[in-house]
Order: structure tokens, then sequence, then C-alpha cells
């Protein structure tokens, strides 16, 4: 309850490393993501078999000792598939939020830095607008213009992270704006954009670490689901949502194909979300804090 | 509330006119020609002469610009290019199969996060709350059209209860209908109902630790009286917010998911008239994901004034 | 038999010890005011008598209300005891109350959660309740919602609810702290009028001295989580024991050594500043409504003077100071601060505004918590032309030891520190520039007294040493009293009184400041000396 705070004394910031290794969702969570990372990193220099090779004979085998989790329809071994095809996840999932935040978060500041105003106005209605097109629609306009491929999924998804990241730093910001640390800052002659960047960026990090970690399970989610329809990567680049979308016509006999590419997406989010929820907890205190 | 309901209807339309014009431009502005890449490269000069005239190319952008607002607003969408049909017709069969399916597993969405919510925030740090936002935690990172194939795998070719996709027709009756997009809509419905069930619950915890909280429970209320009387309605309005996102990623995503059931919703129509780069019929559906979006968020921020008298005030 | 008897109470959360054999008791129609400092365990003892503690609480001892043993209750039986026998009235009153309810049905819930009875008896009963609680229905309609009343009235509500049902024991914890002093003084006046009038046992909670010295008939003072004294009010001040209790008097009514030399010249110059603020329209199209929040204010300030501006919330006193600090521009009058003007050509003058410099009240949120304390307290230097880093050091390490903290703690981060210590480096943080002025927006009032009277004195041992004006803005009097040559009242945008301290509060001339001045708690005249 909050009025315990009051009378026991808010908890001090030493320990913040211990506190990480007593969160269980940061532990598991970081543990998945490194996996993927590792295996995307990996598949630079070695994967088991090289994904480009069809080897017809071989084709639509359950897993066994030479092919951990099987082959697919041309015979292409599934674990090498899925490494290459998380490099494809993570680079479009990473640039959407780069573009998400690259865009948003100055836009987010700008507006809180000027909040009430009519630009404050256009920019917010300007989120808004953008949030009527969720990213699939983003993509399929894209797609109807240019054509299918990665770029346009990069794309699509980092324009629907826009209005994300921009919301949440202007809400961010605009409970600093408030804050007396900032009125001092203002005494000491400093402008808005200063200010912006000295001091209200640094205290909004927190929060936009915990929504870039969401936003990039999200972007794997989409990536996936837009190449599943055939509005991502095309091939010959492994993508975990084709593989998919390949594996349907095969369900019935050969669900290894359906099972480890969709395990793999499961996981990696999970991950990232648990990530996401562990940092949440460990900032937490201190934002909470920062209210009183 | 009846200012309220004004300014919120002019920046609705506000809204719509603008997302008219992004949408307009970049179907018909942004690619270039779009008879040329209706008819593909190699194009007879004067067939494609033809065809701009068909569209109205022709004219200029703000005529052309007036006359699609015009015929949306009468109703009249235009002649699909490939099926030679009005596009009108076309999107109203398709429809017929995507709202239902949207509104289905909101229901649905919607009928599983509440009760689950509202128990995990009562029993909040149990072994029963734990169990359950593990769970929510997996199906928020599921992706749908995985789990839809998995329900296919299991429900329909082991099990044999359901058919693998296609739809039956409202004219087979509303019971074989509602079967069809029952895989769907749960599909759909699982993971939205997984985030619905996480943001209830901590809005619950947040209203919970409320003052106003301690307050009802100084009057005698138990915990349980206290989160259904005060704490209820109060989370309430981070959790319409959500919703209301959540109805335009149904209607959205269930393009995706049309297609794992092979249902002929707009979903289907949409990938169709892409491949044949039927342009008219892409934009128009797009429109009407877009309006569908915008008026939601309408109603929703009605119902924040409903929920809240301090917005009514405003 | 005692109405209330807590015995040797003890309480530890989660493992931390909170209270120790605290024992208190309290007779049906007296007031119990117990007295402590934050941290002092105060409020613990209420929630605990409520039966309303954080998880992982384990009490130990006894809580015997009317003779029956609290601490052995189901939660059940609680249920049945809170609202109905016990009624609590808390120290917020703008989130006390359900923002999506109607203060009638609020009050009605008392009521109906404990008697089978129909909606309307429930409905006029609440009428009769508010009726009590000096907030009729019939000038305010049981209709409204809770953000259509002022904090005031507010509380008002919250302490109907509390006494709808007349309970016999009434717990307030800090009721009156979050308000005005005009209004404190209605609420404190209800909440004795209601113990007289129905008989029951009040158990009043309150880090102020005086406030419980005005009512109270009893009194307990606590330090961490001990009582460390009580007795009866007329004689517990004079006959205080404990040194904590003489160190917690002597701080309430510490007056700082000044040596204040005031010349005649003048050096903030305030002309005829108004300042209004455009609202938005009634309707989509209407006219803009503006409020109008300082309306023509005019004062000089002469330097080594330190002149006090009261009032109370929304008099303008915050427009005025921002409109002083340069942050927003005035529509029409003149600030200069020795003679240069504040604003030239709509631009703040960073000439001037390095001779002016602020100290907030929120010693939490005055500096970001991200940088460190040599940083946060070498801002202002933005003001100055390029400093070389060896002279900002050098700067950085005199202001901190100026004001009792080492240069050593430069290096640390703000919460390493007390909201003591915090209030310090926001001193030093104002002296870097050597400013000739400092304004000090509600400077202590965030700060236990003790506390407070350090840094009183360190204020005035600065200004002392330095040379320094402060403009004090504070709605609190008593410190306004202690370290002021001057006081300006403001109400509703104007300067009603102006005039020495003193002569001010002895014998106030416009009826807001006698109002203001008859509101204001004050501890009984033998102790105060």
């Amino acid at each position: 309850m909050s009025h315990s705070q009051t009378e026991t004394g808010a908890p001090t910031e030493q320990g913040t490393l211990a506190a990480a290794l007593r969160n269980r969702n940061l532990i598991l969570g970081g543990l998945l993501t490194l996996v993927f990372l590792g295996a995307a990193l990996i598949s630079f220099v070695w994967v088991p078999y090289d994904v480009t090779q069809m080897a017809i004979a071989n084709k639509i085998k359950p897993p066994y000792a030479e092919h951990l989790l099987g082959t697919d329809h041309y015979g292409r071994d599934i674990l090498s598939m899925l490494m290459v095809g998380a490099r494809t996840s993570i680079a479009v999932a990473v640039l959407a939020v780069g573009i998400g935040m690259v865009i948003g978060v100055p836009l987010g500041l700008w507006a809180a830095a000027k909040r009430g105003s009519l630009l404050d106005e256009v920019i917010m209605r300007g989120n808004d607008l953008v949030f009527a097109f969720p990213s699939l629609v983003i993509a399929v306009m894209i797609t109807a213009a240019f054509g299918p491929s990665a770029t346009n999924a990069i794309v699509a998804i980092g324009i629907f992270n826009i209005p994300v990241f921009a919301r949440i730093t202007r809400s961010g910001a605009l409970t600093l704006w408030n804050r007396d640390f900032i009125l001092a800052a203002r005494v000491a002659g400093k402008g808005s954009a200063r200010i912006s960047f000295e001091h209200i960026l640094p205290n909004v990090l927190n929060l936009l670490i915990v929504q870039g970690t969401i936003q990039f399970s999200l972007g794997i989610l989409a990536e996936a689901g837009l190449s599943y329809v055939g509005l991502g990567a095309q091939p010959p680049t492994p993508s975990w949502g084709r593989m998919l979308a390949d594996s349907q016509t095969f369900i019935s006999f050969a669900p290894h194909m359906a099972l480890f590419p969709g395990l793999a997406i499961l996981l990696t989010v999970l991950g990232l979300n648990l990530m996401g929820d562990g940092l949440r907890d460990l900032f937490d205190p201190k934002l909470r804090r920062g209210r009183t | 509330m009846l200012r309220f309901t004004l300014t919120r209807l002019l920046s609705l339309c506000l809204s719509l006119a603008v997302a008219s014009v992004v949408i307009f431009a970049a179907i018909e502005v942004l690619p270039g020609d779009p008879a040329s890449i209706m008819l593909g490269v190699n194009a007879q000069p004067d067939t494609l002469a033809a065809l701009r005239a068909e569209l109205g190319l022709d004219q200029p952008m703000a005529a052309r610009y007036l006359d699609w607002i015009g015929g949306l607003l009468r109703g009249d969408f235009g002649i699909s290019y490939t099926y030679r049909t009005p596009v009108v017709e076309m999107i109203g069969d398709r429809l017929a199969v995507s709202l239902p399916l949207a509104l289905f597993s909101l229901a649905l969405t919607i009928v599983i996060a509440f009760p689950v919510g509202i128990w995990a925030a009562a029993r909040r740090g149990s072994v029963a709350d734990v169990a359950i936002m593990g769970l929510t935690q997996l199906g928020v990172a599921i992706p749908n059209f995985w789990f839809a194939m998995l329900m296919v795998l299991v429900f329909a070719i082991n099990l044999q209860w359901f058919s693998a996709g296609g739809f039956a027709g409202w004219d087979a009756g509303l019971f074989p209908a509602l079967k069809s997009l029952t895989l769907p809509a749960i599909a759909l419905a699982l993971p939205q109902a997984s985030i619905l069930a996480r943001v209830m619950r901590s809005a619950l915890l947040d209203t919970l630790s409320e003052d106003f909280i301690r307050t009802a429970r100084a009057k005698g209320l138990s915990r349980r009286e206290a989160l259904w009387r005060h704490a209820l309605r109060n989370a309430l309005i981070p959790v319409l917010t959500i919703i209301g996102m959540q109805f335009s990623f149904l209607l959205a995503g269930g393009i995706i998911i049309e297609n794992v059931f092979y249902l002929p919703g707009l979903g289907r129509l949409i990938f169709q008239a892409i491949s044949a780069r039927d342009l008219i019929v892409v934009e128009s559906v797009v429109m009407l994901l877009v309006f569908a979006v915008i008026v939601v968020n309408f109603l929703v921020e009605l119902a924040y004034a409903a929920v809240d008298p301090r917005l009514r005030a405003r | 038999m005692n109405l209330l008897d807590i015995r040797n109470l003890s309480l530890a959360i989660h493992g931390t010890p909170i209270l120790h054999d605290v024992s208190l008791t309290l007779e049906a129609g007296r007031i119990l005011g117990v007295i402590g400092e934050s941290g002092s365990g105060k409020s613990m003892t209420a929630f605990s008598t409520m039966q309303l503690l954080p998880q992982g609480a384990e009490p130990t001892g006894q809580i015997l209300l009317d003779g029956q043993d609290i601490l052995t209750r189901t939660e059940r039986d609680m249920c049945s005891v809170r609202g109905r026998e016990i009624g609590m009235v808390f120290q917020e009153p703008m989130t006390a109350l359900n923002p999506l309810k109607r203060i009638g049905d609020q009050v009605a819930e008392t009521i109906t959660q404990h008697e089978r009875v129909p909606r309307r008896t429930a409905m006029e009963r609440a009428a009769e309740a508010l009726r009590r609680a000096e907030l009729p229905p019939e000038k305010f309609p049981m209709s409204r919602f809770p953000h259509e009343l002022s904090g005031g009235q507010r509380q008002r509500v919250v302490i109907a609810m509390a006494i709808a049902l007349r309970p016999r024991l009434l717990i307030a914890d800090e009721p009156t702290t979050a308000l005005d002093v005009t209004t404190q003084a209605q609420i404190l006046a209800l909440l004795k009028k209601l113990v007289r009038e129905e008989g029951m046992g009040l158990m009043m909670i309150s880090h102020d001295l005086a406030v419980v010295a005005d009512m109270a008939d009893e009194i307990a003072i606590m330090q961490k989580g001990r009582v460390v004294e009580t007795g009866p009010a007329e004689t517990l001040f004079r006959e205080m024991q404990h040194p904590y209790s003489k160190a917690l008097l002597a701080a309430s009514t510490h007056a700082p050594e000044r040596g204040a030399e005031v010349a005649e010249t003048p050096l903030l110059e305030v002309r005829k500043v108004r300042r209004s603020y455009a609202l938005p329209a009634k309707t989509p199209f209407g006219a803009r409504r503006e409020i109008e929040a300082v309306k023509g204010v005019s004062f000089t300030l002469k330097r080594g003077e330190s002149l006090g501006l009261v009032g109370e919330s929304g008099c303008g006193k915050s427009t005025l100071t921002r409109a002083i600090l340069g942050l927003e521009e005035v529509q029409s009058g003149e600030i200069a601060l020795a003679g240069a003007p504040v604003f030239t050509g709509h631009k703040p003058n960073p000439e001037v505004r390095r001779k002016m410099q602020v100290v907030f009240q929120d010693p939490y949120g005055s500096f970001n918590p991200r940088h460190r304390v040599a940083r946060l307290v070498a801002e202002p230097f933005h003001l100055l032309p390029d400093t070389p880093r060896a002279e900002r050091d050098r700067a950085v390490a005199e202001a901190l030891e100026a004001v009792g903290l080492s240069a050593a703690d430069g290096a640390k981060y703000i919460h390493e520190f007390s909201g003591g210590q915090r209030q310090r480096i926001a001193i030093a943080r104002a002296l870097i520039t050597r400013p000739e002025l400092i304004l000090l927006d509600e400077a202590v009032s965030a700060l236990d007294v003790q506390v407070r009277a350090q840094i009183l004195d360190l204020l005035a041992d600065l200004s002392d040493r330095f040379g320094l004006s402060y403009l004090f803005i504070s709605h609190d009097l008593s410190v306004v009293r202690s370290i002021t040559d001057r006081v300006l009242v403001m109400k509703s945008g104007e300067i009603v009184e102006e005039g020495p301290t003193e002569q001010v509060f002895d014998s106030p001339q416009h009826p807001y400041t006698q109002a203001l001045v008859a509101a204001a708690p004050v501890l009984p005249d033998d102790v105060a000396a």
C-alpha cells in the first residue's frame, strides 16, 4: 500500500545488480534472447548445412541424428534455416524499432516541450492517424505500390512504431516537465531543446528501453506474419514466417516443419517479453520514487 | 457531454478526411502511373490510354480525389478492373465474413480476458495468479497464424471436429456459418485475450493501490467488495483503450488468419487484388479498414466519457 | 473502561520493526493528539487500529476497543468494525474519494454496508451525515462528483462517510495537512465540534505541534516507533521531560538569529504587474475566457531585506514567482532587479537572471536523479560566460561547504542524501552564481520541524555572510514570521496588506489578513517564548 512508503522510507538504489540477479523474468528472458541472438550471429560463420543447397532426395525428414530438427520439402536442414532466418527476423525488428525510435522519440520530446500548443496537437493527431493504419495495412499499401520485400516490411513496421514511441516519450516527458528540476534548469537559462536532451531524455530512457523490448518482440511477430502472407522477405532469403507458410501444405504428414519455426518465434518473443517485464520491474522502484 | 461528443465527432471527420488523402496519395501518386502498374510493363500504349481514360487518370489530381471521395460518400466505390463488378458489392460479400469474424473474436477476447484478469488480480501473488500470468505470457508470444495451424492439425485433421478451412456461408444457416468461423476466431482471440487479461490485471492492481480504495476499506468493505464496487470501473479506462486498439488489430489480423483457413473475407480479397494489381479494390479495402478503426476509436472515446464524469464536464 | 486502549503494540513489516511497545489510551468524548516527524510510526499506529496494514505486517500486543482486542479479530469481523465502530479520515482529500461515484452514493455506502436499509433511507441518512459535516445537500447536491468540489469540501465528504454511523472512535490521519490554513481551521473546528456533541473519541495524527496543541486533550509524542512522552495537553508542553520532545518543541518555535542590515536602496522592483491566462472556450466556437492570476501587483524589496509573501493556494503567488524569475513574460508592468529589467525585448536577460536564484519546495523533485551533485550544483553556470573548469570545480566545492556539506559530496548522486541535505544542495545551487536575491518558494514546507529549523538557521547565516536578500514565499505564517523583516499578504491576485512582519501579524488591518492570522494554529503563549 502506498502509505507504507512514506513511513518505511524508499528502498535504496544500491544492489541494482543484486536485484537484477534475483529477477527471474529478466534472467530467463535474457537467456532466451541470447540464444537467438547467438544463433543468428553464429550463422554468419557456420551453419550445419548450406541453406541454399537443395537435396530433394532427403526431403521432409522428421528429426534424426544428422538433421536434428528434420528437413523441409526441398531437403534443406530446418535448424540451419532457423539460424539464418533468425537474422532476417532480428534485422527487420531492430531496424523497425530503430525507425520508430529515431523519429518517434524526438517527436515526442518536441510535442512535450511545446505541450498544449498547436504543434503538440498536430503531432499527436498525426500519431492517432498512423495508429488507424495497422502495420499490416501499411504493408499492404506499400506492397501494392512497390511490391513485396523485406525492406517494405521494415518500413511498414517502422512507421507503425513511430506513434508508439512518440506517445510514450511524450507522456513520460510531460510528467517530467512539471518537476522542479526542470524549473531549476529553466531558471539557469536553458532552452527547451537543451532541457529535452539534457534532462528529459535521460529520464525517459528506462521507459524507452522497456518499450523498445516490447516493440522488438512485436516486430518479430509482425515480420513473421508479413512473411507468412508473402509480404516480407522474399525467397531465397530464409525467414521464419515463410517457413511456416511453406509447411502448411504438408502439415498433416510433416508437422515438424510447422512446429520448429513456430516454436522459434514463440520462444524469441517470449524471451523478449520476459526481458521487458524484468527490466520494468528493475526500473520501477526508481520511477515510482521519482513520482513522489 | 454534448460538447464532448461534438468535438470528438469533428475530430473523427477530420481524421477520416486526412486518412483518405493519405491513402489516395499513397496509392495514386507515389508509385507512378496506376494504369501501367495494372497492365504490367508490356502493356500496349493504346490499351494504356484507354485504361487511363476509364480510370479518369487524364484528369487533374484534385478532381480525381474529389471524384473518388464523392463516390465513397455515395456508396460508389468504382468498378473493379479485374472482375468488372462494382467494388462495393465485392466488399459487401467479403465483409459478411470478415466483420462477423472480428466481432466474434472480440467477444471471445473479452469473455476470456475479463474473468481471468479479475480473478488473477483478486488473488495477487497466489499460485493461481502466477500460473495464469505465465500462461498469458505464452499467449502473448504465440503467433496467431501458427496457433491456427496447430488447431487445424489437432481439431480438423486429427480429431475432425471442424473442417480445415473454407466458409459454410450464411445461407447454410447460423450454426454451420459460426462453426466455420470458430477456429479462426479462437486463433485470433487467444493472443489478444492474453494481452487484455494482463492489462485488466495490472489496471486493477494499480487502482487497488489508490487512496480511495483505502477509504472504501475504512468504510468496512472487504477487499473483494472494494475491488468489485470501486476498483473495477476505474480500471476500465485503460482496458477500454486496449479494446479499441484490439478491434483494429483483429480486423487487420483477420487478413492473415483468413489465409490459414481459406476464408473468403477481405484479407483474401486484398491479396487477390494485389496480385491482380487491382488498385481500386486495394484502395477501397484499405479505406474501409481505416474507417472502421477510426470509428471504433471514436466509440471508445464516447465510452470513456460514459465511464468518467470528469471527461463529460469538459 | 477506556474507549481505546493500545497496550504494548509492536509492529514489524516483512521483518523490519516499525513500532515498539506503543501504549496509548483514549476516552470517549476526548481527543488524543499523536505527534511525530515522518518515520515516527504515528500513521502505522492508526492503521494498526483499523487493521488496514500493508501485506507482511505482523502486529503484536493488544489494541482494545471497549475492552475487545482488535488484533484477535478475524478480517471478516473487522469489516463490520470498520466504518461502524471506527471511522477514519485521511490526509489527501483529493484522492480519497472514488472519482467515478457521486458523493451521496459514497456516503450512503457506509450505511448500506452495515445495515439492511432501503436505498431511500440510506440516502436520507447520508444527507444527514453531510449536514453534520457542514456540507448541506441543499447547497452541495449529493449528485455531485468529487471533482466538482474543492479540497476542503471533499474532506467534509470523507468526514461525513466516517461519521455516518456515529462510530465511537474516529481516527484522523493528518486531516488538514493538504489544506489551506483557513480551510484547516474550519475542518479542525468541525472535528472538535463532532467530538464534543456526539461523544466520539478522536485520535488525531499530526506532524504539527500547534495544530494538536489547539485541540487535543491528551498528547502523545512519538519518535522512531516509540511513544516518548504522553500527558494532558494543558501541562505537557511545560512539563516535558524527554529530550526529543523538548527538541521538537524548540524547533517548532525556533526563530533564527539574524544580523540583518537593510539598506535603503531597492533591489527588486515590481511595478503594476499583470498576468492572465487564457482558458479553453466553453463551446467550440465561443469566446476564449481569461483568468487574471496577478492583477497589478507592485512592491519593492530592499537590499539585504528578507521579504515574506504569504497567501493561500490559487492566490497568484506562484505565477508572480515565475514572472519574477523571468520564466514567463507578463502582459503589463515591470520587474527590475538592481535597476535592470528581467525581460528585455521579450527575452529574459541572462545578466539579470544570474543575480537571482531560487530554491523550490520539494527536495525530491528538484534534482535530476541521473546527474551527480557537482553537475547539479553547477547548472546555473549556464547563465555565465564560459567559466574555466577548475574555477567551476572550486566554486562548487565552496558552495557545498558553505551549506554545511563537503566538497567530496559533489561526486555522489542525489538519492544518497536526505530531504534536509537535498535542500542544502538546492541552496548551494542557488549560491553558485553569487546572486544578490534568492527566492525561497515554500523552501522549508516539506521538511520535518527539526530539519526546518536547521535550514532556517543556515539561510540566516548565509544572508549575513554573503549579503543576500530573500523573497520568502510561503503559506506557513509561523515560518514567515520567524525569518522575514517585512511581509506582503496576497489574495486573489492582489496584495491586500503590506508592512513590517511583527506589525502585520500582531495587528492585521485587512479582514483577510485577520482571518489568516486567526486561522493559523499557534502553540500556547507560555511555551512559545
